[in-house]
């Protein structure tokens, strides 16, 4: 895995990342004053590869899916698709890449129209953009479809409608429904945070397969670490906080040997299936409970009103940026770039 | 850079006993039911016989995925099912002055005070259990004034100190709507408010499902903090089994509307024997280490209205026989653990192991 020992821009320079954020902010006027929802992030994901974004909600993640997904103009910055600039596109292109990159929502029971059936569902993008010729060779393709999510066999659930499918089901028929034009780039917005303990793993497992036979990559968005390392384990992941990126770096070493503070906080936070070692696990406190508003952001650094490792006059003063601190893994935080990480914790194998 | 939290967690871990089996139980279930009619004369079984005894102080987690019955037992416990539930079987609260009541036969003033004086409930979406036009001052008058007969300082005195509690500032929290508080400090309001009358039982129905993970790591500190404090005991209904690891002393694993194993949370985690509870664990991605093996439970549980022949996990399972397909197991105990409080109903325990590592042998049973 020689591509996770570089940097975002060294790997850029390898080959052509199928989709970059390069300095995108989203801002939103509202009565409250202006509202940075994303500020200034840079992204990258590589044809084939997993990207996590993880964080609370408020951090901007959705946004930044939205941007990427060309759902949302951003404010600032550039939006790339196979290095082209998606809103000085042309017409056609822009098509191509709407087609190229597709997103699958969290919520299945309001993602899918509960008045067509799965074959309706599925086979109507395959006939609107004519990638098959007549009804007979579209239900053929759906049918396809579903093999491949592991709906089978595909006659039971073609003439269903979502709501006599369960949660899971219907998920699958919406990664079936987003299958259909032959994506090069998934969204996978918090697409498993709805579905059953039992379940959830399963649908993971199947998009995995979509990801190693298929080779689309995908932006996968969460706020459980755990299923991002599960699903994200060769990929990359960028930690997002009031809509910055905090941290950045391989998955392994994300969940493994957090720089951060507040993804130090956030592995910290997570109960463990394991009752001697969730009772056992250290924990920093933070300083503050509460969340800061995106409308009045602390100065500098705006983790300092909760950062367990705040200095007087170094955080609150400048915005951190990303720098590296170990190879490949990179955080915005004054007194880790100063310090360093530390060693590794002893507990955890670097991986 | 490790430091304990202000309630200095790593000692209440090892004082939190489990407290399985002795004395007397405060609540003792026997054969609860609760069937939901569902039109035309039909009714479906949610619970379907439930045999349980929740003893002083004890935590217990009840674990299972959607629909197998966790809310509708909580529900029920309380008596607040909905028009159409029922309720049946025999509930024994026991009251600590040592008069028993039968819970399924309350009704109006009775059971009025034995909910939220006894009992009392933390509901999962904390912004549907309040009043939005009141103020959260406004809420703790109203509760304490229908159940006592304390002064207006009185109950500000109760209130403020049920807040500082649960880590909320009562000048900032009293004067405020409900929607003006962030979500993890309305479910903190919630907890503050469900102890104002010192009840015996909590139950919790999923109390961190929908918060993020620093918010339901406050939460869960608190509810060490204040069951450390006022030593209540807790029902928790939960589909996050790491939640109950962190929480529990004893687990049931809830499937199809029965128990299908219990017992305490060492055993049920590091040696589960049913095979519906040896799949949730194996679903679910530890975070700290390596990549795990995971692997789902293929299916989904079964519909109430029309539940498998036998077990009813049997079309999941992969020990299933055809024994297994005759007739419904009853909850046994776990013979080959002496000491433990365990209990399964699988035919097939005995075959039944997690081949995972366990961290630390020596410290045996938990109970």
């Amino acid at each position: 895995m020689s591509a996770l020992e570089k940097t975002p821009e060294t790997t850029a320079e390898s080959r052509t990342p199928l989709m970059t954020l390069a300095g995108v902010s989203q801002v939103f006027d509202t009565k409250a004053g202006p509202i940075r929802a994303v500020d200034n992030i840079d992204l990258s994901v590589n044809p084939g590869e997993v990207l996590c974004l993880v964080g609370e909600s408020g951090s901007g993640k959705t946004t930044a899916a939205r941007m990427a997904a060309g759902l949302a103009r951003p404010t600032d910055g550039k939006v790339e698709f196979a290095g082209n600039d998606i809103w000085s596109m042309n017409r056609s292109d822009f098509g191509r890449f709407r087609r190229g990159v597709q997103y699958v929502h969290q919520d299945p029971y309001a993602s899918l129209n509960p008045t067509r059936t799965i074959l309706q569902t599925i086979t109507a993008p395959l006939l609107k953009h004519r990638v098959v010729k007549g009804n007979k060779a579209a239900a053929d393709k759906a049918a396809e479809l579903l093999t491949k999510v592991d709906l089978t066999p595909p006659e039971n659930y073609l003439p269903k409608f979502p709501h006599q499918l369960s949660g899971g089901q219907r998920q699958r028929v919406s990664v079936a429904r987003a299958l259909t034009l032959d994506p090069k780039l998934i969204i996978a917005d918090e697409s498993t945070s709805m579905l059953d303990v039992s379940i959830r793993i399963s649908v993971l497992a199947m998009l995995g397969r979509l990801r190693d036979d298929l080779g689309v990559g995908f932006l996968f968005i969460t706020h459980d670490l755990a299923i991002a390392k599960y699903f994200g384990w060769n990929g990359k992941t960028a930690v997002m906080y009031l809509g910055r990126i905090v941290e950045f770096g391989p998955t392994p070493k994300i969940i493994n040997a957090p720089t951060h503070p507040y993804t130090r906080a956030l592995i910290d936070a997570i109960p463990e299936p394991d009752p001697d070692l969730t009772k056992t696990k250290g924990r920093e406190s933070l300083r503050s409970l509460e969340i800061p508003s995106l409308a009045h952001l602390p100065s500098g650094c705006s983790f300092h009103p909760r950062c367990p490792l705040f200095e007087d006059g170094l955080c609150d003063g400048e915005v951190p940026q990303l720098v590296e601190i170990r190879p490949g893994q990179s955080a915005a935080c004054h007194v880790v770039a100063r310090d360093g990480a530390g060693e590794v914790r002893p507990d955890e194998p670097v991986a | 850079m490790v430091t304990t939290t202000p309630s200095g967690k790593t000692s209440t871990a090892t004082a939190r006993a489990v407290r399985g089996g002795e004395g007397k139980p405060l609540l003792s279930i026997r054969d609860f039911k609760v069937e939901y009619r569902t039109g035309g004369g039909a009714t479906v079984q949610a619970v379907r016989g439930v045999d349980l005894d929740l003893y002083p102080g004890e935590s217990l987690a009840l674990v299972g995925e959607s629909g197998c019955g966790k809310t509708t037992f909580g529900l029920g416990l309380l008596r607040l099912l909905p028009r159409l539930g029922h309720a049946s079987g025999k509930v024994i609260f026991n009251r600590g002055d040592g008069t028993e009541i039968d819970i399924l036969g309350l009704d109006g003033r009775d059971l009025r005070e034995f909910r939220w004086r006894d009992a009392a409930m933390v509901f999962q979406g904390a912004m549907n259990a309040f009043n939005p036009v009141l103020k959260i001052r406004a809420h703790m008058h109203d509760t304490m004034r229908a159940h006592t007969k304390a002064t207006r300082q009185e109950i500000e005195d109760r209130a403020g100190e049920l807040l500082r509690l649960v880590r909320l500032e009562p000048e900032r929290v009293m004067d405020c709507y409900p929607h003006e508080l962030s979500g993890g400090m309305r479910q903190r309001v919630l907890i503050a408010m469900s102890l104002l009358l010192e009840p015996e039982v909590l139950i919790l129905d999923e109390p961190t499902t929908a918060l993020d993970i620093l918010t339901q790591r406050s939460i869960v500190d608190v509810l060490h903090e204040v069951r450390e404090r006022l030593g209540f005991s807790m029902i928790f209904i939960s589909h996050d089994l790491s939640l109950a690891a962190e929480l529990a002393d004893r687990v049931a694993t809830m499937y199809a509307g029965r128990l299908v194993e219990t017992g305490g949370v060492r055993d049920l985690f590091y040696r589960p024997r049913h095979p519906y509870t040896l799949g949730l664990i194996k679903a679910v991605p530890p975070i700290v280490g390596d990549l795990p093996d995971l692997e789902s439970i293929p299916g989904g549980p079964p519909s109430l209205a029309a539940l498998p022949k036998g077990c009813t996990f049997n079309p999941r399972c992969k020990f299933a026989t055809d024994e297994c397909r005759e007739a419904e197991p009853d909850l046994l105990p776990v013979t080959d653990e002496p000491g433990s409080a365990h209990d399964v109903a699988c035919i097939h325990w005995k075959d039944v192991h997690l081949d995972r590592e366990v961290p630390n042998q020596d410290l045996g049973t938990a109970s």
